[in-house]
């Protein structure tokens, strides 16, 4: 028997609760980023959650996450999977089109999937679609993916972007289905994207968006109030404070992990002690303190809060400040001196940087000295994220999907993703049995295990799940939280 | 003529050897562009057929061959970052950083020449005095602190610009140029200080020659002796320290353009280099490099036009 | 005795001024009202006050405490910088102008390539190339200083070496070191001595230019450049702090003019 979940778009077209019709062939609005989508344009391939929150926008897959972080249908119409969890088979959406103006075909759905799963070369494009062995296209409007084994918990790697089968390659112009189409870009100053008038589902309300960027934090403040940006989002607590009453700010969190990542695989941070002592020495309400004037949530382990029932919110007491047992635990590992390691840090996220200082300054106490090394996003995507030549970092990381197995398969140890070198066996077994066990129950709970096994061993050293700030200039409204790292653009509307 | 076509031929050597010097050590910088590319999931295979593509598989001097001859027809490459060709990113960038150039230029001369003037007219009086003082004090601020400060003065306080708020010009050209007379007069300020410094003290210099004591003590105090002898005589260092101090207004854009946050060149270049996307730091390079030495080689000229006893 | 007047104005305020910045800077080497670094969430941006003279900065930290300690940075990447720039600049420029020939040439063609960029310009690249950190940029400026001593000394050695007195030592039987050291620097020293003022002043703004692009002097070491680049963003909440940072500057670099216009 099949089992059968058919959801219908038109609980989309419910949301705008009546605020204004069509996109104004003028009406414009500028959003802050803070960095230049450098790494790449093509959905794929993109690492940055800052360059996929505006990719968002632009390309949709076969399902999308709605501000709930329900998984709605988009390209497909529909999708049903087989009992075992092997088959997944979606029905094309008759009316969509790309915004080159050809309709999409289960051809363009076939090439966009195979070239996530690398089919013809040895390894996969996106690494969970390893889990595939075959996409058919038995008829003109179904596709069935089939995975190589059992998996209930694949639906959300099939929000990958569906691309147009003669133009795969997205880097350069990009083409997608989504509700604003790309229109161009100029390097370091800002791209520009329009709606798309034939979006299959609730057009976009404002017709022009242009992301600015402003990669110095310094004048963000002055760009909003001087009217040269309308939003930005994850403001600092103290830039939020500066803003006039003519910005709307809402708060919500940023739904990430920020932590110092330490590479497992250098000394002295391949000794558990060492990592657990630093777990010890660093007080992450003082952090929040400086960093978010208090704001902020704690995380104790490789998850966050918007993750529900995956979150465990004991493992934030792990470790609570205790200065006497991280000198104790640092004596043990045979550094009764400390010693001295570097940070690496991306200067273009303030609050990392903050951060960077605080834990710098509370590892003092136990004798170890940070020296923090800022540099640019592109340095660090390269250095730290790809070449794996660090010894500490602090960032965030986020989940590009709402499984567990987004924020817990990275620290797999042959994982392609893991850059801290996290190499524990007991963690791999449990992880591989969470990910092709069948039963949600035991699955949650090998997963939350996981979770554990991080904080205890202290994989890194973590702090929380930022505030996210988001400043709105009192013009715009409809900006909406989505328990991911993505920006919407197509409900924000001129007031 | 000899002489010129001398210097110009030295000039071409000198821009071939910044070019290969500038080539070998960016190539000796370690890092796979390839693989910052494709990102982490990217195959051996991929990596390969990527670095064939880019040639980064063949030796050094096969490449850089290869670069001079693109560059010689203006063909730069491709970003690393942006998939695009280096000579459209910069054809995009240039004209926004050529307008503050000649926008700070302008200013520099209207705010100096009639100063540094009146000054030595004046010279002695309390007038003169003031003016010294003030020039010596703008000559010692940084050109990021006199953005700063313009900011912080023209744009907090009084709301004349919005800070940050850079508009392209084709989409409001009236607000652009407003927007960039505040940049281009931090670059221009410490600068005119200078120059005044320079008029004040050649001035000075000519009132002590010859012809002009014979002149004044005929009684010929008039402003004809002053602009049609002294003036034209004074300028001449003057003009050259405008040739040079075009150099020192790239190094100042490229600051300036971070403090205002103004997408020209010196934005990419200080990216371009932090992101390692070398095709883009050599060309930015050579285009700074052509214009320094292409400046000086015409100050030289012009020198020695103006003054044939110049060897 | 107008003009002795003047002169003695401009070294006395130029000596206040160095007096007002560098007494700290010196003081701050060894002492300084709060740890420079030790933060106090309950002084956030604190304004100025009897206990915290010139404010606090975002994480509370002492601004006067933090000046004091950054000049000193500021400084001893200039002193780093013009040592390094200088005696290498020396060296290459004492060999070529006394010896000529293929090699002078040739180092004098890189020479004229590298005068062509800007300082900071050929510093950024050099940056680029080592990497951030004091020690780097140190190193990074004072090889972008090279060049320029490296043709002021050349010039010195080209002229004196023809001198009546080289070429009685020469005829004596003094070795060529012993007459490129001992005979010739000596005789360099006016020229040298104001290229070090001047390059000084060139090497305080050059840091301050690569740490207010963020790639020079890393935090928490508070230079100032880098203070100034920090205090940018908070402008409206604590206007001060940029002021105080950038005054700094500017009255090192105006005290240093002025004395070395004077001594000229």
């Amino acid at each position: 028997m099949m089992l059968l979940i058919s959801l219908m778009a038109t609980a989309l077209s419910a949301c705008a609760g009546g605020k204004a019709g069509s996109a104004d062939a003028d009406s414009l609005i500028t959003i802050g980023i803070p960095q230049d989508l450098d790494d790449s344009l093509d959905p794929h391939i993109a690492e940055g959650a800052g360059t996929r929150e505006v990719l968002f926008n632009v390309f949709e897959g076969l399902v999308k996450p709605n501000s709930n972080g329900d998984l709605i249908p988009a390209v497909a119409e529909s999708y049903s999977i087989n009992e075992d969890g092997t088959v997944y088979t979606f029905t094309l959406r008759k009316n969509v089109k790309f915004h080159n103006g050809a309709k999409v075909t289960v051809q363009d759905v076939k090439a966009s999937l195979d070239k996530c799963a690398g089919t013809g070369s040895d390894e996969p494009l996106v690494a969970a679609f390893s889990a595939v062995s075959a996409i058919n296209t038995p008829d003109e409007s179904t596709i069935e993916v089939v995975l190589k084994e059992s998996d209930t918990d694949f639906l959300p790697n099939l929000t990958a972007a569906i691309l147009p089968a003669d133009h795969l390659d997205a880097s350069v112009d990009p083409i997608g289905t989504g509700p604003y189409k790309y229109v161009s870009r100029s390097p370091q100053e800002n791209i520009v994207l329009e709606s798309f008038d034939d979006y299959w589902g609730e057009k976009a309300h404002i017709k022009n968006v242009v992301l600015k960027i402003v990669p110095d934090g310094d004048t963000i403040v002055m760009n909003l109030e001087g009217g040269s940006i309308d939003l930005m989002a994850r403001l600092s607590t103290t830039q939020a404070a500066q803003l006039s009453d003519n910005f709307d700010i809402y708060e919500g969190t940023m739904n990430l992990v920020q932590a110092v990542y330490l590479n497992n695989a250098v000394e002295p941070f391949n000794n558990t002690k060492v990592r657990q002592a630093l777990c010890y020495a660093v007080d992450i309400q003082e952090i929040m303190d400086f960093v978010s004037d208090g704001k902020g949530t704690e995380t104790g382990s490789s998850m966050f809060p918007a993750f529900g029932k995956y979150y465990v919110k004991e493992l934030n007491d792990t470790y609570n400040t205790d200065i006497e047992k991280a000198k104790q635990l640092l004596s043990e590992a045979g550094y009764p001196d400390g010693f001295e390691f570097s940070i690496t840090v991306p200067s273009n996220y303030q609050q990392h940087v903050d951060t960077a200082q605080v834990v710098k300054e509370q590892l003092k106490k136990i004798g170890v000295t940070a020296n923090i090394n800022l540099v640019e996003w592109d340095t660090w995507l390269n250095d730290v994220y790809i070449g794996r030549n660090f010894e500490a970092t602090v960032i965030g990381v986020d989940a590009s999907t709402l499984t567990a197995s987004a924020m817990l398969g990275r620290f797999v140890s042959d994982s392609g993703k893991n850059f801290i070198n996290y190499n524990n066996a007991e963690y791999d077994k449990i992880y591989n049995e969470a990910f092709t066990s069948t039963d949600d129950a035991v699955r949650t709970e090998k997963y939350k295990e996981c979770e554990k096994i991080l904080s205890t061993d202290a994989a890194n050293v973590y702090i929380q799940d930022l505030p996210n700030m988001v400043a709105v200039n009192k013009k715009f409204g409809g900006y909406e939280f989505y328990p991911l790292y993505v920006m919407d653009f197509s409900k924000l509307y001129v007031k | 003529m000899r002489y010129i076509v001398k210097k110009i031929l030295s000039c071409i050597i000198t821009l071939f050897i910044v070019s290969l010097l500038v080539f070998v050590a960016f190539a000796l910088i370690p890092g796979d562009p390839a693989l910052s590319r494709l990102g982490t999931n990217a195959t051996e295979s991929a990596l390969i057929s990527l670095r064939h593509q880019m040639g980064l598989d063949q030796p050094m001097a096969v490449r850089y061959f290869k670069w001079l001859v693109g560059a010689l027809r203006g063909d730069f490459g491709m970003s690393y970052s942006y998939s695009m060709s280096v000579t459209s990113m910069i054809a995009d960038k240039l004209p926004i950083t050529l307008t503050l150039m000649l926008y700070s230029m302008v200013l520099m001369v209207i705010i100096s020449v009639p100063l540094g003037v009146y000054a030595s007219y004046k010279e002695g009086t309390v007038i003169d005095r003031i003016i010294q003082i003030i020039n010596q004090i703008i000559m010692a601020i940084p050109p990021f602190f006199s953005g700063i400060l313009i900011t912080l003065l023209f744009g907090v306080t009084l709301k004349l610009f919005t800070p940050g708020g850079f508009v392209s010009i084709n989409r409001d050209p009236v607000r652009f140029f407003g927007f960039m007379f505040f940049p281009a007069l931090a670059i221009a300020l410490p600068k005119s200080a200078m120059v005044l410094n320079l008029l004040y003290s050649s001035l000075n210099g000519e009132k002590k020659k010859d012809y002009v004591r014979t002149a004044y003590s005929r009684g010929n105090r008039s402003k004809q002796v002053f602009f049609s002898h002294m003036l034209k005589n004074a300028s001449i260092p003057t003009i050259t320290f405008l040739g040079m101090a075009l150099a020192d207004m790239i190094a100042g854009s490229i600051i300036i353009e971070q403090v205002f946050g103004i997408p020209g060149l010196g934005r990419i270049l200080l990216t371009s280099i932090q992101n390692r996307d070398y095709p883009v730091v050599i060309a930015i390079i050579m285009l700074i490099a052509c214009v320094v030495i292409i400046s000086n080689l015409l100050v030289d000229i012009i020198y020695r036009l103006v003054d044939p006893r110049v060897e | 005795m107008k003009k002795n007047k003047k002169k003695n104005f401009n070294l006395i305020l130029g000596t206040v001024l160095l007096a007002i910045t560098l007494i700290p800077a010196f003081v701050g080497l060894f002492w300084t009202p709060y740890d420079p670094e030790a933060m106090n969430s309950s002084l956030k941006l604190a304004g100025v006050g009897i206990r915290h003279i010139y404010g606090c900065d975002n994480f509370g930290r002492d601004i006067f405490s933090r000046i004091m300690a950054g000049s000193g940075i500021t400084l001893l990447v200039a002193v780093g910088t013009v040592a390094f720039g200088s005696i290498i600049g020396t060296a290459i420029g004492a060999f070529t102008g006394y010896f000529g020939g293929i090699v002078d040439e040739a180092l004098m063609r890189i020479n004229d390539v590298a005068l062509a960029f800007p300082s900071l310009l050929l510093a950024l690249v050099m940056v680029s190339l080592l990497g951030t950190g004091k020690y780097q940029v140190m190193l990074a400026l004072g090889i972008a200083f090279v060049p320029s001593y490296a043709r002021i000394v050349r010039s010195e050695y080209i002229r004196i070496k023809n001198l009546d007195y080289v070429k009685a030592a020469k005829l004596a039987g003094a070795s060529n070191l012993r007459i490129m050291f001992v005979h010739i620097l000596p005789n360099t020293k006016t020229v040298l001595l104001s290229s070090v003022m001047i390059g000084f002043n060139n090497a305080i703004l050059a840091e301050a230019g690569l740490s207010f692009l963020g790639i020079g002097v890393q935090p928490p070491d508070a230079s100032l450049g880098r203070m100034l680049s920090e205090a940018q963003a908070y402008m409206f909440s604590n206007p001060g702090y940029v002021l105080f940072a950038g005054c700094t500057i500017v009255m090192i670099i105006l005290g240093f003019s002025l004395i070395s216009k004077e001594i000229r």
